[in-house]
């Protein structure tokens, strides 16, 4: 009962693996479709059908999907949603989406309230909740006739009473009402949980369609085995909590390709290289998980403090436009039109893909249609390429020694040399499909990131609950408890405070349970 | 004087991170709210101190308190000017003009706020040169400037005016009332004469600041832009490394802890440690000092120039290490007793970092007042 599925929905392709165990026993890439549905039940059947696969011995299926953050960077299908924020009389210097660009606020329609409420960062009162304030609140949201609700309150992550009590009035007196607490989203750092909050309670209608969409797509066939979704951490979270926390599959793509590429070559510590149609992305793995970025993360030019991969993204992809006189490559790209577009497909428009073929490193389509390009501009095209790839490797590198590089995804035949300052290069067996395996071998995590006073508690202790509330949370998230570990304990002494207040980081992460 | 609008907000928040030494703060809300005010006021005017008279009254405004809880108890806003507002009650005075006490991530912007929302210049000036965690660390200290009679104000409405012996005593009272206010609190404190603010501040802050900020911002994606960054502060790349080891620790209610940078290039195989009391305040090897408190060390991102706060730092990340001579007040017997290494607990004599690196000549961070000071 080891066989899972991983499938990756992207803008342009659908890949499928059907995994065994450790081993990829088939794989597919396909176009993704409008409906996001027909795409999956065509993958799905693929690799169901070529392997001989009865639906039933399926364990699991793990999906993942850059669906939501595109939906926030084109501004469409995103619901009029109102922020609520309990800490008056602090915070309204700086009400909600004040830093927002103009025309995303404008698609939510800046419905922001300020209401009494929240903590001090040692559980103090700022000020008392106010029922009947929240409840004047909510009687105008639903007057103006929106649904869709984020809540937040000023230390939340110490104290979510507030933030629950809140919820539970609007839900009571918004009819079809669905809220979004900060508390279950984020970290200390109001204005970027908030906004992720206001994110996600604006997705929460397309999450739902689009969970509904891929359960119809696995239910068509007959598969009975729980669906999950992947995590900007890599991780994996069930489609019911998907469908609540659509914000949380951000940045899943570069994840998932990454840690696929791990796996796939057996390296823990290295660089990826993820050559995609129109971009690649160029990362680290230590341990076997990418390196988080360190500074806050816009989303579609809105701030956030998620946990995400530290990625570089340059304009090479398999379908990078190719100029002459002078060269150049990218960033323009012919997208997925490359097998109409590309000169090897009988189309009119040279492609880094065309050069690839010329220079004999590729063999796709037909290579006579691009025998009369001249040698010299193969060979220039061909080093760009290989410039522009170590460059980034280069940039991305965290020490002077050579690293091992790991090159995946579609268009990495392009890379056809080893990489500067590369110990070793690895192209890995199923290298076009890292993203789906990616997928397929998710973990399951829990996070617990919280200010603690030391006043009358040692360190070590706080850490020790810190740790054992992590892992529970992902045991409950659906993590084998004999496989949970913990991978990252951060604490930040709170400067100026007395009692020694410090900031508690704690991550564990697990094996997925498959037994259940 | 010059008027000083919401896009140069960006380049002054991130020069003054510069100065900051790691600590002073995360700029990002000290620039929204000033960019707010100004949004709703208009242009802050910044004047030179050489512009004001020498009966000018002016009272520098601070936020006090842990950066990291106004990252999520922000402000209501009208708390700092209460506070300015009151010392001028106080003093039966209004003041001409506002100034920043520090140079650092927050403290540089805030100021903005009270000038923008009442109509006041700022002054282009600080108290430090760079940021330090203490009140009493400051230049006018040194000259014998009472911190005190100081307001405090919270968002709540309440509000304390402090009248202390000494400015130590002004940190450790204001410190406690802080605390109860929810560790954070707005502060104005330090009402000088124009007279005293041109013998007894740091100048030019607001302008060195921006034009750090803005050299960072140009040279993003350009070849080096730690020398770029090197050239318009003045100082000397001391260390190029990744971090390799992060410990951090509560003590005194402060931010401690050690920051190891393994060298890269010139500096492999040696390991440089920082030890930081809110800010970096000592970077040593093996076998010596390299620069110590009250020079300036920051640590700055290789690949795009941006200085990185203590809390931030993390390991893996690739550093360069930019140190930079502090004003020259700081390397005084009196300076050194209130802000060198001793005070902090590090010995050994601090050595000027233009000494150790430079040609021996001192290359100022920031124009000083001059010899009569």
């Amino acid at each position: 009962m080891t066989l899972r599925i991983g499938i990756d929905v992207g803008g342009t392709n659908t890949d499928a693996v059907l995994m065994d165990g450790l081993s990829v026993v088939e794989k597919i890439k396909t176009p993704t479709t409008a409906d996001v549905m027909s795409g999956i039940t065509t993958a799905l059947r693929h690799v169901l059908d070529t392997s001989g696969t009865p639906t039933g011995a399926v364990a699991a299926v793990m999906i993942g999907t850059t669906h939501f953050t595109n939906a926030v960077v084109e501004r469409r299908r995103l619901e009029p949603t109102a922020a609520v924020r309990l800490g008056l009389p602090a915070t309204a210097a700086l009400p909600p989406m004040v830093d927002w660009p103009k025309d995303l606020a404008a698609t939510l329609g800046r419905h922001t309230y300020l209401c009494h409420g929240g903590h001090e960062f040692d559980g103090r009162t700022i000020s008392p909740f106010d029922a009947d304030e929240v409840k004047r609140v909510a009687r105008d949201i639903a007057d103006k006739g929106i649904t869709a609700v984020a809540v937040s309150s000023v230390f939340s992550p110490v104290n979510r009473e507030m933030e629950e009590e809140a919820a539970a009035l609007l839900v009571q007196e918004i009819p079809g009402c669905l809220v979004t607490r900060s508390s279950d989203i984020g970290r200390i750092g109001l204005l970027e949980r908030e906004n992720a909050t206001i994110l996600n309670a604006s997705l929460r209608a397309l999450a739902a369609d689009t969970v509904a969409a891929f359960r119809r797509a696995i239910a068509e066939l007959g598969i009975t085995a729980p669906l999950y979704l992947t995590q900007n951490d890599g991780t994996l979270m069930s489609a019911e909590f998907a469908e609540l926390y659509p914000v949380l599959t951000f940045a899943s793509g570069p994840t998932n390709s990454m840690r696929g590429a791990a796996f796939l070559s057996g390296l823990k510590d290295a660089m990826v290289v993820d050559v995609g149609g129109t971009t690649s992305d160029v990362g680290a793995l230590t341990h076997g998980f990418p390196r988080e970025a360190s500074v806050a993360v816009d989303i579609g030019g809105v701030r956030t403090n998620f946990r995400m991969p530290d990625v570089y993204s340059f304009g090479l992809g398999g379908g990078s436009l190719v100029a002459t006189e002078p060269l150049r490559i990218g960033p323009r790209s012919v997208g997925f039109r490359i097998t109409e577009q590309a000169l090897v497909f009988g189309g009119d428009t040279l492609t880094t893909t065309d050069v690839a073929v010329a220079a004999g490193v590729a063999d796709i389509g037909d290579s006579s249609r691009v025998s009369h390009l001249d040698r010299a501009l193969v060979d220039a095209a061909m080093a760009r390429i290989q410039e522009m790839s170590e460059t980034a490797v280069d940039r991305m590198k965290t020490s002077a020694g050579p690293v091992p590089v790991i090159v995946v995804g579609g268009g990495s035949i392009l890379i056809a040399k080893p990489i500067a300052g590369a110990s070793e290069m690895v192209k890995p067996n199923h290298f076009e499909a890292a993203n789906a395996v990616g997928a397929a071998i998710a973990q399951i995590s829990g996070e617990v990131d919280r200010v603690y006073s030391l006043a009358n508690t040692s360190r070590d202790a706080a850490v020790d609950d810190a740790k054992g509330e992590a892992a529970s949370k992902a045991v409950e998230a659906g993590a084998d408890p004999a496989s949970v570990e913990i991978v990252d304990v951060e604490d930040v002494p709170l400067a100026y405070l007395p009692g020694n207040a410090t900031r508690i980081r704690v991550k564990a992460v697990g094996d997925l349970s498959l037994s259940r | 004087m010059r008027q000083i609008t919401g896009e140069q907000l960006d380049d002054i928040a991130l020069g003054a991170a510069v100065l900051g030494t790691g600590g002073g703060g995360d700029p990002y809300i000290g620039k929204l709210m000033a960019k707010q005010a100004i949004e709703r006021n208009g242009p802050v005017s910044l004047v030179d101190p050489s512009e004001l008279e020498d009966d000018a009254l002016v009272i520098p405004s601070a936020m006090m308190g842990a950066p990291t809880v106004m990252l999520e108890k922000m402000p209501r806003g009208t708390e700092i000017v209460r506070a300015f507002e009151a010392i001028q009650a106080y003093l039966g005075k209004r003041a001409t003009a506002t100034m920043s006490i520090e140079a650092g991530g927050l403290n540089s912007t805030t100021p903005f706020v009270v000038a923008a929302e009442l109509g006041i210049p700022l002054v282009d000036a600080d108290g430090m040169g760079r940021a330090f965690p203490e009140i009493q660390m400051v230049t006018p200290t040194l000259a014998g400037i009472a911190a005190t009679p100081m307001a405090i104000a919270d968002e709540k409405g309440n509000s304390a005016i402090l009248n202390t012996i000494d400015n130590r005593w002004t940190e450790t009272f204001a410190r406690t009332v802080t605390i109860d206010m929810g560790c954070s609190a707005m502060i104005a404190l330090f009402a000088m004469s124009g007279k005293q603010v041109k013998q007894a501040t740091v100048h030019g802050t607001i302008t060195k600041i921006e034009l750090i900020g803005r050299t960072i911002r140009e040279a993003q994606g350009k070849n080096d832009p730690i020398e770029a960054v090197r050239a318009a502060t003045g100082g000397f790349v001391v260390w190029r490394g990744k971090v390799s080891d992060i410990e951090r620790r509560t003590e005194t209610g402060f931010a401690r802890g050690e920051a190891q940078i393994a060298g890269l290039g010139e500096h492999e195989g040696q390991t440089l440690r920082i030890s930081f009391q809110n800010e970096f305040l000592i970077a040593r090897t093996e076998d010596e000092t390299l620069v110590s408190t009250p020079d300036l060390i920051t640590i700055l991102d290789a690949e795009t120039g941006e200085p990185i706060t203590t809390e931030s730092l993390r390991y893996g990340f690739r550093v360069a290490v930019l140190a930079m001579p502090c004003d020259p007040r700081w390397r005084t017997p009196e300076g050194l007793k209130l802000v060198g290494p001793g005070y902090f607990g590090y010995g050994g004599d601090f050595v000027p970092v233009e000494q150790r690196f430079g040609s021996g000549a001192p290359a100022h961070v920031l124009d000083g007042p001059g010899e009569n000071a």
